[in-house]
């Protein structure tokens, strides 16, 4: 084992990929020259040359549609939003052509590809630099959204995701490209939509995802101070979802807490609450129950921002709820 | 009549291609009118010299890429008129397996990147499939046909620029048939010549008379070459008309029954059998003969796609995913 950031995980996951594949290429804004806004690609334009890792305009629309069309064409593009903020102008493009384009071509034309990059709050960054669209991209039949939460994760991920055949919504956080981690020397992936139990327990199962797993493990030090053993899942890819995991979970725990970035209505927490209760319903002993971002759009001022987020305590109030403590 | 600079296999190879599609969109029509195509339809009649003046001018490895207007560009492209007849009756032995209907042919065999739905979506694509051949160094070219509408979307600009700035090797054509759906050029615009639009990305473009297999052919032959030279993309604005409306469903009540005249004047089938026969390369009779075989042949595909099959429903979980995936069920 070794120990790196969640950036460094990422662009090793990239560059071995490109080192074995020569169709895989990296395109997005300040991705070459400036070595990336996060850093994330640092030194691969050193190592690959500007013709696999490219500089764009901002024009996310456009070289979102170009990615598209050299994946039709054969190549296996990684495009990176500097935000998944940013993403929303070029969704037509990701929704409309890469997500249909295998069923539309009748089998004709795939698009094997990635869309990366930071979604989420990252800060006092205001209301359009701090949303999470997990949800909306895990709607869409064709597409696959992968939301890692550590660095082993991040790296075995996205070099399953390269290699997908299907276009995979790949989504990081700025909050985290620092967070450390140890991931495996050697070569891994890690297999597309398979959770994974963090930890054991028995009383309450908490499931979540991406950066939302570092709250998760905040709460989970509260509770262990009152002496409530909780199940924790990393849910890691929220489209496909891994089901089977959490069921065999919440029947042996009765009870669930779902945290989740997103606004809840229509969210992953309200699909995961949808398909407990359809299979696993006698083993249910509380609604179950979630935290999430506020139902607002997230404004400027610290303490708002504190209001608006999913916290410990919230998610401790969740558990005290499930397990009627409160 | 000006000079003649193609041969007689060009001629006859565009008049055959041309009443291929014409027949093939009347009949289409006119099946639409019974209920047995379905969803929307959008009838390229009156501008097939587009397409016949572009074929001409690339060869097989290279891509072409269009919008839903896109009939005559299958066909061109060489897939077979029973493929696209079963895909418009959503058959399963339609080129797309009944999956993509009118507005969504596809076949990669043929280099034919599809039949795209939404306005200007396809531009960016076709740019992407260039840098693609790019890429890999080949000297393979994408066609990237847009319609007058589409000039207005964000996607054209974002696409020009990035097209230009990493010199791909891609001709955008614009087939402006001077109305997106009801609306005139004139209603969208100040900037009423198109190819215009091309100058704020020190693009190389021209007006080119889209009633004319010859004048596409040319102005095509140039764009072609200096893409595959590496001297990156040009744009033409390619004047042309529709003699039927928007799609199926629209009366085209906006425009005046001479303007409609005037353009059918024009046609270009008509145009290529007067030079046929005036050269003496093929007799009246000959050329009615080569539309008795096109009728023929149309009418065999509507045969072929009333006795093919509709998918079965076990289908809709194919084609969505390459590999195993678990679909909700529940």
């Amino acid at each position: 084992m070794k120990t790196v950031q969640f950036r460094e995980a990422l662009r090793e996951a990239m560059e071995e990929e490109m080192r074995q594949d020569e169709r895989v290429f990296l395109m997005g804004e300040e991705v070459a020259e400036y070595n990336g806004a996060y850093k994330v690609s640092q030194g691969m334009l050193d190592e690959f040359g500007a013709k696999r890792v490219i500089d764009t305009p901002i024009a996310e629309l456009g070289f979102a549609g170009i990615a598209v069309g050299a994946a039709m064409n054969g190549l296996r593009p990684i495009v990176e939003f500097m935000t998944f903020n940013f993403s929303l102008v070029a969704i037509d493009q990701v929704i409309n052509s890469a997500a249909k384009m295998n069923s539309m071509s009748g089998g004709h034309f795939t698009c094997p590809m990635v869309f990366r990059g930071p979604t989420g709050s990252a800060g006092q960054l205001g209301a359009q630099h701090s949303q999470n669209f997990e949800n909306w991209y895990a709607n869409t039949p064709g597409l696959k959204v992968v939301v890692p939460s550590n660095p082993a994760d991040a790296k075995g991920l996205l070099k399953s995701s390269i290699r997908d055949e299907n276009p995979v919504i790949f989504m990081e956080s700025e909050q985290m490209y620092g967070l450390k981690g140890d991931i495996p020397e050697g070569e891994y992936t890690i297999p597309i939509g398979l959770a994974d139990v963090v930890q054991q327990g028995e009383d309450v199962t908490i499931v979540s995802f991406g950066k939302m797993m570092r709250i998760v493990e905040g709460a989970d030090k509260a509770l262990r101070e009152k002496g409530i053993n909780a199940e924790i899942i990393d849910l890691r890819t929220v489209r496909p979802i891994d089901y089977d995991t959490l069921i065999r979970s919440v029947q042996k725990t009765n009870r669930m807490v779902v945290v989740e970035e997103a606004w809840p209505l229509a969210s992953i927490s309200s699909e995961l609450a949808f398909m407990v209760q359809k299979r696993a319903f006698d083993h249910l002993d509380a609604p179950v129950v979630r935290v999430t971002s506020r139902d607002v759009p997230l404004p400027y001022a610290p303490t708002l921002v504190d209001a608006y987020l999913p916290s410990v305590q919230r998610i401790v109030e969740a558990v005290d709820q499930v397990t009627y403590r409160g | 009549m000006a000079k003649i600079k193609f041969n007689k296999e060009t001629y006859l190879r565009w008049f055959e291609l041309m009443m291929l599609i014409r027949r093939f969109e009347e009949k289409s029509a006119q099946l639409y009118g019974q209920q047995k195509i379905r969803g929307f339809c959008h009838l390229c009649i009156g501008q097939e010299a587009v397409i016949a003046g572009t074929m001409s001018a690339i060869t097989k490895d290279d891509n072409i890429i269009t919008a839903y207007r896109d009939h005559g560009h299958a066909l061109a492209c060489g897939l077979s008129a029973n493929s696209v007849m079963a895909e418009l009756f959503g058959k399963e032995t339609g080129c797309t397996k009944g999956k993509g209907g009118s507005m969504h042919m596809f076949s990669k065999e043929h280099n034919f990147f599809g039949g795209h739905g939404i306005v200007g979506g396809q531009i960016p694509l076709g740019a992407g499939i260039a840098l693609a051949e790019q890429y890999n160094g080949t000297d393979n070219i994408c066609v990237c046909f847009l319609g007058d509408g589409a000039v207005r979307q964000g996607a054209l600009h974002e696409t020009f620029n990035m097209a230009m700035l990493w010199n791909l090797p891609v001709v955008f054509v614009c087939e402006n048939n001077e109305y997106a759906m009801g609306t005139s050029v004139e209603r969208t615009t100040n900037v009423l010549d198109i190819y215009k639009i091309g100058a704020a990305y020190d693009m190389p473009s021209e007006q080119v008379d889209g009633m004319s297999c010859e004048a596409v052919h040319e102005s095509m032959e140039k764009a072609v070459a200096r893409a595959r030279k590496g001297d990156g993309p040009t744009f033409l604005e390619i004047k042309t008309y529709r003699y039927r409306g928007h799609s199926m469903s629209d009366p085209a009540k906006y425009r005046t029954k001479e303007e409609l005249e005037t353009y059918k004047n024009l046609d270009p089938i008509e145009q290529v059998r007067k030079t046929l026969i005036s050269k003496k390369w093929a007799t009246a009779k000959a050329l009615e003969e080569m539309e008795e075989r096109i009728e023929n042949e149309v009418a065999e595909s509507v045969e072929f796609a009333e006795n093919s099959p509709y998918p079965d429903a076990s289908e809709l979980y194919e084609d969505v995913y390459v590999g195993d995936y678990p679909y909700l069920t529940e």
